[in-house]
Parts: C-alpha cells; sequence; structure tokens
C-alpha cells in the first residue's frame, strides 16, 4: 500500500503533467483545416493586386528603399526594430527556395492568418497575421496568386535578433492565447454595407491598428483604445489617433480623408510623413471606393 | 491682377523681413515649409479645378515653394535639433549633406516646372505630382510624427 507520501508525489506528478499538457493544447500552433483552404479555383490577379496593396506587403517586403516596379520584388531584408528585438523580414518572394514559391496554399493562409508557418512553427507577430486573420479565403487565394506572379529573388534575410526569453517561438503561442482574436474591434450599431467594407479593410489587410491602438507591456492592444494612438512602436515619435474623436483628424470630413489617402496631403496641405508615407502610397492604389469605405469606417470608430 | 502682384509681393515682402529678424531656426523653417504647403494647397485649388487657371498665382506659388526649399539646407543649424515643437527628426543631422540635397532638388524641380511654365490645369497637375511626392520622400526620412 502507497504512503500518503507517495500519493501526494503522484498527484503532484499528474496535475504538472495535465496543466503541461493543458498548456500546450492552449498555445500550439493552430492552423486552419484543409478544407478551408480547398476548391478556391483560379485566382482573381486583379483582386490579389488590390489585396497586395491594401495589405502594405511591400512596406516591409520589398527591399530597403525601393521603388516603382522594384517595390514588386518581395526580397525581404528591411530590418524592422522593435521593444523585443529587431525583426529581419523574410523574403516572400516567387523563389522557390528563398521565397514561397513553393509553398501550397494552405502553408501561405496559415502564414497570413494564423501565424503558423510552413513546417507548423509560430510565426512572431511582427508579422501581422492578428489582422490578416480577418481576411476571406478568397482574398488569400487571390493574394497568393499574385505574389506567385511576381519576380523571384534569391535574397536570404538574416534571422531575427532577438533577446531571450523573445528568441523562444514557443513563447508565441503564450502571446497568441493572450491576444490573437479575428473577432471585430469594434461593435458599430447597424453599419452600412460600406462601414463594412471599411470595417474589412482597415481592420483585416490595411492592419492600420498595429501602429494607430497602443500596447501593453506584452504588445497586446490596450482595451478600449482601438485607433487612439500611442507611442511609435518602432522608436521616436507618436502614432496620432485616427478615431472619430481624433484631435489629428476627427474633424477632417469624409472627402478629407480620402483625399489625404489618395495624394498625401492634409486638409491644410501639410504632407504626410514617417512611416505613413509608404502606407499612403500603398494605399493610393485601392479603388477610391475603397478609400471612402476607409473613411466612412474611420468617422465610426469611437473615440477613445 | 495688379492688384495680386501687390498682395503677392507684399506676403513675400512679409515672409522676408520674417526671415530676416527672427532669431530662431525652428521658427524660419516652419514657416518656410508652412508656405510651401499653403503653395501646394493653392495648386491643388487649380488642379482640382476648385479655382480658375491663374498663370500669375501658379508662378507666385512656384516661386515660393523653390525659395523656401532653397532656404532650408541653412535654417537646421547645429543646436536647433528641439524646441519650439520641432518635428525635425535626429537623422537630419547625422546625414545632413542627404537633406540638403532633397531639399535643393525641391528647389532645382521647382525652378524647372517655372521655366516653362504650366499653361494649362493639365500642367499643374503633372507639377504637383513631381513636386507633392518629393514632400513625402523627405519627411519619410526627416520629419518625426505622422
Amino acid at each position: 500500500m502507497a504512503s500518503t507520501f507517495t500519493k501526494i508525489v503522484a498527484a503532484v506528478v499528474v496535475a504538472g503533467a495535465a496543466g503541461l499538457g493543458a498548456a500546450y493544447a492552449l498555445t500550439a500552433p493552430d492552423p486552419q483545416p484543409e478544407s478551408h483552404w480547398a476548391n478556391l479555383g483560379n485566382p482573381d490577379l486583379a483582386n490579389g493586386e488590390q489585396l497586395f496593396w491594401a495589405g502594405g506587403c511591400a512596406g516591409c517586403h520589398a527591399a530597403p528603399g525601393a521603388e516603382g516596379d522594384a517595390l514588386k520584388i518581395m526580397s525581404g531584408g528591411r530590418a524592422l526594430p522593435s521593444d523585443f528585438g529587431t525583426f529581419h523580414i523574410p523574403n516572400i518572394s516567387s523563389d522557390p527556395q528563398a521565397g514561397i514559391g513553393s509553398w501550397s496554399l494552405a502553408q501561405f493562409g496559415n502564414a497570413i492568418t494564423r501565424g503558423v508557418g510552413p513546417k507548423g512553427e509560430h510565426l512572431y507577430p511582427s508579422f501581422p497575421y492578428g489582422s490578416y486573420a480577418r481576411l476571406a479565403p478568397k482574398d488569400v487565394n487571390d493574394l497568393f496568386g499574385y505574389l506567385k506572379s511576381l519576380p523571384a529573388s534569391s535574397n536570404v534575410a538574416p534571422a531575427h535578433d532577438l533577446p531571450f526569453p523573445f528568441n523562444i517561438r514557443l513563447a508565441v503561442g503564450g502571446w497568441k492565447f493572450l491576444y490573437f482574436d479575428d473577432t471585430p474591434r469594434v461593435a458599430l450599431a447597424n453599419p452600412s454595407e460600406q462601414v463594412k467594407r471599411g470595417q474589412y479593410l482597415v481592420e483585416g489587410p490595411g492592419h492600420c491598428g498595429e501602429c494607430h491602438t497602443p500596447r501593453n507591456a506584452l504588445g497586446g492592444f490596450e482595451a478600449g483604445a482601438w485607433l487612439a494612438g500611442g507611442p511609435n512602436p518602432e522608436g521616436e515619435g507618436r502614432i496620432p489617433d485616427i478615431t472619430s474623436g481624433s484631435e489629428a483628424i476627427g474633424a477632417w470630413s469624409e472627402d478629407e480623408i480620402v483625399n489625404y489617402l489618395e495624394t498625401g496631403f492634409t486638409p491644410d496641405f501639410d504632407s504626410v510623413g514617417g512611416s505613413m508615407v509608404e502606407v499612403q502610397k500603398n494605399i493610393a492604389h485601392l479603388p477610391k471606393s475603397d478609400l471612402e469605405a476607409i473613411a466612412a469606417y474611420l468617422k465610426a470608430v469611437p473615440g477613445r | 491682377m495688379r492688384i495680386k502682384i501687390l498682395a503677392a509681393s507684399a506676403v513675400a515682402l512679409c515672409l522676408g523681413f520674417g526671415s530676416a529678424f527672427a532669431a530662431e531656426p525652428q521658427v524660419d523653417r516652419q514657416a518656410g515649409m508652412k508656405a510651401i504647403g499653403g503653395s501646394m494647397g493653392a495648386l491643388a485649388a487649380i488642379a482640382k479645378e476648385q479655382k480658375p487657371f491663374d498663370a500669375e498665382a501658379v508662378k507666385a506659388a512656384l516661386t515660393t515653394i523653390s525659395t523656401s526649399a532653397k532656404a532650408f539646407p541653412d535654417q537646421f543649424p547645429v543646436g536647433s535639433e528641439t524646441g519650439h515643437d520641432t518635428e525635425a527628426s535626429p537623422k537630419i543631422w547625422e546625414n545632413p549633406s542627404d537633406f540638403r540635397a532633397k531639399a535643393l532638388k525641391l528647389a532645382a524641380d521647382a525652378d524647372a516646372v517655372l521655366a516653362s511654365a504650366p499653361t494649362n490645369v493639365a500642367g499643374v497637375m503633372n507639377a504637383m505630382q513631381t513636386l507633392g511626392a518629393e514632400c513625402g520622400q523627405c519627411h519619410q526620412t526627416y520629419r518625426l510624427k505622422r
């Protein structure tokens, strides 16, 4: 007959193992089922290009300083500084070895919407899959088709330069458990079709909240402050509030917001600056109806 | 027309006196940036056909852009990195030659447009696209905020 002590030890071991198992189950990479990516047919490359610009892929994945057609070569190589270390942006060109040319649609789709890499590993949320999670499967298919139609680059970017404990990919599972959320960021009462389109563009591919929403010490969005602005995650300066209650743009009309996104000029002809320069240039490729939808949505987002 | 020229000269004179007497380079350069912004606004009103095409107004706007841009390289001296709510990035003082080149390129491009002055709305639109893009290109690196 086992002693009381043995029983207690056994109970602790079992509870510990169960706890670890539960912790792993809660934080393991969680790709979509294969069926999610099935039967999507041939990609619509024109729509894929719209998503490419809406998503700002070139803003990170084009070579540093790229302009014009070079913005379509997804060679990677830029360094993205952050509070957690420096991320080196990978090659997502059509190159089968250095890029994503040999990936399946499921691999691409799980990377962009679930933060799960091609080997089933967690990806760091510097890649804004927390926003891209909202992409419709059809849009993912179209974007993947478009990316594969762009030129190949054999550039291999360095590994991320992250200090302990951020260099442990398993820990990203904990971050996802706490903060990964593909539900709407704000509840809108009776949104029009236009506002819904704007919500999709801003919260999904546009990933505007990744900079315009303040974060806590662990990199999660602060509650109740969606698009309310905050310190610049890449360094100096502040990112403005872009809600309807914004000091910076709250007084702008929807037309003025559209004009800013189209031309880079504010209503009083101040110009866009900082990281917003390339964001604006990317967004300017969208059809005017989409810019109008973005403006309508921003006007519907409550101030802090 | 004469009144407009007089008004433009008066404004230019005031700007000139302003920069002659102001001791703070931060204030001078902010006035220069605002003057360029105002000129872009004047060009945009014509490009968008909110105002009729006016060759003199176009010339005045281009001249202001050129003059203000030519002054920028000397309006960011060492010691003026902070103060007066400046939005100047420290990168200006890390890479002064590139900053200078970008300011002078804007001035040179404005002068080039002036040399073959736009004669219609399409010409103003072209000029705006060339010069407007340079605002963003320089601000991307050398301006904090936004």
